[in-house]
């Protein structure tokens, strides 16, 4: 039986790798590739809390586990909408130079 | 004397046997460890397809822990939802935003020293906590559970059917609201990305 | 299948080894033979393939390597080990590797819950045809692997359109799918299969295919089929004179071999899925008493919807790239979706169950002609425009007679 800190464990890891590309990639589109990343962390915790739990019947985890992933799959495609439209008017996705709102 | 001697090194060796891993911690390693690895290529790799590569590598790593926590119907909708439509449209907006592909500069910004302190800093505290809370010990097995008016099927099938059920009963104004969100999404992405011609 | 298990625990168990050890072996030497079905199967595909497509064409085929032709395949196979394996330059290794090993593995993890006989089945899961469907979106990556990473313009329009292909035809195909899971209740295959018995006066007829149930759904499915295998009429890849064959220009030698093995395999066991789920599979008279002739039955039938494709593939044209994104968009899913909803409908509305039966069936029956009415008279009417504007004089081809002017 895998203990429940194993699995919390490796979804802190990823959640970090996830924040990590958010935070310091230069590419737009590695930031939403570390926001999937941190999704997918708080999905292993939702279901192993689930399993881990006591009213597994409730299926409360699982449902909302569910709810994430179409949820990131809609933020998905907005985002990436979004960076093509910049790629277009501006031709460039790094983050560095997209600083028009910059003060 | 002898004998508290003799009863004291038992214990010591008792305490210190190495144990045999079961078979599912032996499986958890071997998914997670490539979920970790592919976790981090994500982060570093200068090649920014190499980087959605390992996302898919890490999405198919997370399904298998799905399958390990026997919430299969997650693991198969993880694969079709995310392997199947997300990183494909990555990769589609990786190709059509061709600029920083061939790195020979860092992936990372100015920011990075900064960030990865601060991510390991992060990291330890959140382990540290989640190890050293007494979580229960115990994995009940789910077929001790009561599936209500599906329990004359099998464990697997009544969990599906009591999802399908809880969707339409109890959670049907988020599944409704869903499908809303998933329509306006779906709207709004052709709008923003189609050719203004 | 299962003494067979058994046997192999008891024989691991008697080495001393622990007892998950040897669940762990003797699952893994159960998915090794599953997973060498495959390959073999290839070559009776092959061989199939070339000899029906040639006596559609009025040749023979190959008949000088054995008997039959029988060898030939084998020969192909080592004439393709033998040539060199190019590697383009700035072409990105990895995933250029990866890409054709991919494409197979996808195909080869259906082998997992197809069912050949009563019982026989590799793994009866719980969600098995949700299972079938996040297989494909394997070949898709694959696809665009391969499109990418061979540092070509064309390769890369190319693995596009075949994405485009494969997943607008990916939504008929689930929602065909959904017809025989919603009627049964489950998606194990298994049961799929053994829920399609004619039971009369206790005796196991096995007629009781869901072909005749619903016959739209069966057609859907077999269109959406042809496409995600890409077949004929949808073989935009395969065709030489489309964009320079498609995404594995630049492949060669073994690699090229995968892809195309990794399409044989895939027309196959999507035509095993459609036997399995819309004509019984397994069943078949007097499959209780004798097991044995389920796995009889179920070759037949899968190597007659196999010839049925290559039939397709000899007769009918191509269509082009418009024209099968608006097939799939504009009357495929439309027509599935209102079978769909008309099935859910008919499930619950009806009470009896015979009654059920009537009103599925008649939805389908109608809902296809009506579909079939509408297309035809829209592609007459398109003929009919085309010819009076370029000339009334000349009538070849059209459908009406010459009224005058």
């Amino acid at each position: 039986m895998v203990p429940l800190s194993w699995y919390l464990v490796l979804a802190a890891f990823i959640f970090c790798c996830g924040l990590l590309a958010a935070l310091a990639r230069r590419n737009a589109i590695a930031v939403l590739m570390g926001i999937e990343l941190m999704l997918n962390a708080v999905n292993i915790n939702l279901v192993a809390f689930w399993r881990y739990g006591a009213a597994v019947e409730q299926l409360d985890g699982l449902l909302f586990a569910l709810f994430v992933i179409a949820i990131a799959a809609a933020e998905a495609a907005v985002g990436l909408a979004l960076i093509i439209s910049v790629y277009r008017s501006r031709k460039t996705v790094n983050l560095d130079e997209l600083t028009l709102l910059q003060g | 004397m002898i004998e508290q001697l003799n009863q004291l090194i038992e214990q010591l060796l008792i305490q210190t046997a190495p144990t045999v891993p079961s078979i599912q911690q032996v499986v958890f390693v071997m998914l997670a460890i490539p979920a970790a690895v592919a976790a981090l290529m994500v982060v570093l790799a200068r090649n920014l397809f190499h980087s959605a590569l390992a996302l898919v590598g890490t999405l198919f790593a997370v399904a298998g822990i799905y399958a390990l926590l026997e919430a299969e119907f997650l693991a198969v909708s993880q694969i079709l939802v995310y392997v199947g439509a997300i990183s494909t449209l990555i990769t589609f907006a990786i190709m059509l935003t061709r600029g920083m592909m061939y790195g020979a500069t860092s992936p990372l910004n100015r920011q990075a020293g900064t960030a990865i302190m601060i991510m390991g800093l992060l990291f330890a505290v959140l382990s540290g906590l989640v190890a050293s809370m007494p979580w229960p010990e115990n994995l009940v097995a789910l077929e001790t559970f009561s599936w209500g008016i599906f329990s004359n099927r099998i464990t697997g099938e009544a969990i599906i059917a009591s999802l399908g059920q809880k969707f339409l009963t109890t959670y049907l104004v988020p599944f409704e609201l869903m499908a809303v969100l998933l329509l306006v999404a779906l709207a709004g992405a052709i709008l923003l990305a189609r050719d203004r011609q | 299948m299962e003494q067979w298990s058994e046997s192999l625990f008891n024989l691991l168990g008697g080495l001393g080894l622990p007892q998950e050890v040897s669940t762990i072996i003797a699952l893994a030497v159960g998915a090794l033979v599953l997973a060498s079905v495959a390959p073999v199967l290839a070559l009776v595909l092959i061989w199939i393939t070339r000899k029906v497509i040639s006596r559609m064409q009025d040749r023979i085929g190959p008949n000088r390597i054995g008997p039959f032709g029988l060898l030939q395949t084998v020969a192909d196979a080592l004439k393709l080990l033998s040539k060199e394996d190019i590697r383009p330059a700035n072409a990105d290794f990895l995933s250029y590797a990866l890409a054709p090993i991919l494409s197979v593995f996808g195909v080869i993890l259906t082998v997992a819950v197809v069912a050949i006989a009563p019982g026989w089945i590799g793994a009866d899961l719980n969600i098995g045809v949700l299972y079938l469907v996040a297989l494909g979106s394997i070949g898709i990556m694959a696809a665009l692997m391969a499109g990418w990473s061979s540092n070509n313009k064309y390769a890369l329009l190319a693995g596009f359109r075949v994405v485009a292909q494969l997943l607008s035809y990916e939504i008929p195909m689930v929602l065909a799918m959904l017809g025989p899971v919603l009627w049964v209740g489950s998606m194990r295959l298994g049961l799929i299969t053994e829920a399609q018995s004619l039971n009369i006066f206790g005796f196991n007829l096995g007629l009781g295919w869901f072909v005749i149930l619903m016959p739209g759904m069966a057609l859907i499915y077999l269109i959406s089929a042809l496409a995600e295998s890409e077949q004929t009429p949808f073989d935009l890849l395969e065709a030489e004179s489309e964009l320079i064959a498609g995404f594995h220009i630049e492949y060669s030698g073994m690699k090229f071999a995968m892809f195309f093995l990794a399409q044989f395999l895939n027309t196959f066991f999507l035509g095993a899925i459609g036997v399995m789920l819309f004509f019984g599979g397994w069943q078949g008279p007097f499959v209780d008493q004798l097991p044995i002739l389920g796995v009889f039955y179920f070759l037949i039938k899968a190597f007659a919807f196999y010839v049925l494709v290559m039939w397709i593939k000899g007769t009918f044209p191509r269509v082009r790239v418009d024209q099968m994104m608006s097939f799939a968009w504009k009357v495929l899913v439309p027509l599935v979706l209102s079978l769909i909803l008309w099935q859910m409908l008919a499930m619950k509305l009806f009470g009896p169950v015979w009654l059920q039966y009537v009103a599925v069936l008649a939805g389908n029956v109608i809902a296809i002609g009506i579909v079939v009415n509408v297309l035809t008279s829209h592609f007459k009417q398109e003929q009919v425009r085309t010819k009076r504007a370029f000339g009334p004089k000349s009538l070849i081809g059209t459908m009406q007679p010459y009224a005058g002017d």
